[in-house]
């Protein structure tokens, strides 16, 4: 068996890529998976604080590559989940501290020991974002239902395209299916329609991603948490699994309706 | 705020993307667009009549593939050889 190596991108920031590579590897590592995630946006690193584990960085991903540590020091254990590892981008140096064939490397000695691994791509379409995609063998594309993150969506697929990476799958993060339903909202339907690429999962708003982060704790672990569900079934897709599509519009109408008995909305 | 006069935001998201896509994918303004659409017209206007008020020409979608769509009507060529 060898590794899988999943790089996750955006073009646009903020869309949720970080959140959505720390859901996803911690939820395969749930399901038992070896699992190691990349930090790939160097001089910005947050996969770190998302998954937790700022405090037990001691090499990077550039001290690798620069051979000031081996692959294993800079590999940092997830606290719960015992075959799940960080490597961290290096935070004080910049993205040509890495090329392409560096992180072709990498993946290619990870490879033999794990099931998954993850890549967290920088925003943009530049340097950081060819060095995610160099050792891709699939590319997950992260958007929001809004104007400006379906375009640079939009962008990232054409490039990838381009680049005979093959046909990228969709996220759709931060649906709110209330929104959706009243139209004020583009609709799943919309955005695969723009996209025309195939969709792995929809990811509805929820308080709870935030909480997750805030703690250092990703959300998957929130058993009661929507978003939460909705990533766990996305690494059950990655892994071949066929899980069917959640029903946000049946459970937006009581989520909203709940919203209206609590008076907040 | 007028519900009835005024469109859903969604609608106005999807239309005003599905253009911007468009252009975004082949690289082409609008502006040129239309230089384009009246350099072909020209052009065909050397070999053939055209009447110009008929004719459409516009860029249309097919999952992610473009095409350049032309629908050119031609003026009848019996009444350009008696002319």
């Amino acid at each position: 068996m060898t590794a899988q190596v999943i790089t996750v991108t955006s073009g646009k920031g903020g869309v949720g890529k970080t959140t959505a590579v720390a859901n996803l590897a911690t939820a395969l590592a749930m399901d038992g998976k070896r699992v190691v995630c990349i930090d790939g946006d160097i001089g910005l690193r947050n996969l770190d604080v998302v998954m937790g584990l700022e405090n037990r960085i001691v090499y990077d991903i550039v001290d690798v590559i620069e051979g000031r540590c081996k692959l294993k020091q800079a590999m940092i254990r997830d606290k719960h989940y015992s075959d799940l590892y960080l490597i961290p981008a290096a935070q004080t140096r910049d993205k040509n501290a890495v090329s392409p064939s560096d992180m072709i490397r990498i993946c290619k000695d990870l490879r033999p020991d794990a099931d998954f691994i993850i890549v967290d791509s920088p925003a943009g379409i530049e340097r950081g974002f060819r060095n995610a995609i160099a050792a891709a063998d699939r590319v997950l594309v992260v958007t929001n239902p809004e104007v400006s993150a379906v375009r640079d969506a939009d962008r990232v697929v054409g490039i990838l395209e381009a680049e005979e990476k093959g046909s990228p799958l969709l996220i759709l993060n931060r649906l709110n299916p209330s929104l959706v339903k009243s139209n004020d909202m583009l609709s799943a339907e919309d955005v695969l329609d723009l996209l025309g690429i195939q969709l792995v999962g929809i990811v509805p708003e929820d308080e709870n991603v935030i909480i997750g982060s805030n703690r250092g704790a990703p959300v998957v672990t929130d058993s009661k948490s929507r978003a939460g569900q909705a990533f766990k079934n996305i690494a059950r897709r990655l892994q071949g699994q066929d899980v069917p599509f959640m029903d946000l519009a049946n459970q937006g109408g009581i989520w909203s309706a709940i919203q209206r008995l609590t008076g907040r909305k | 705020m007028n519900f009835f006069s005024r469109k859903k935001s969604a609608a106005s998201a999807k239309e005003r993307l599905q253009l911007v896509l468009i252009h975004d994918r082949t690289d082409l303004t609008p502006a040129q667009l239309d230089a384009l659409k009246d350099d072909l017209l020209n052009t065909l206007s050397k070999y053939i009549d055209i009447d110009h008020e008929t004719v459409q020409i516009g860029l249309e979608r097919d999952g992610r593939s473009q095409r350049l769509v032309a629908d050119i009507p031609l003026r009848s060529s019996s009444h350009h050889r008696m002319g």
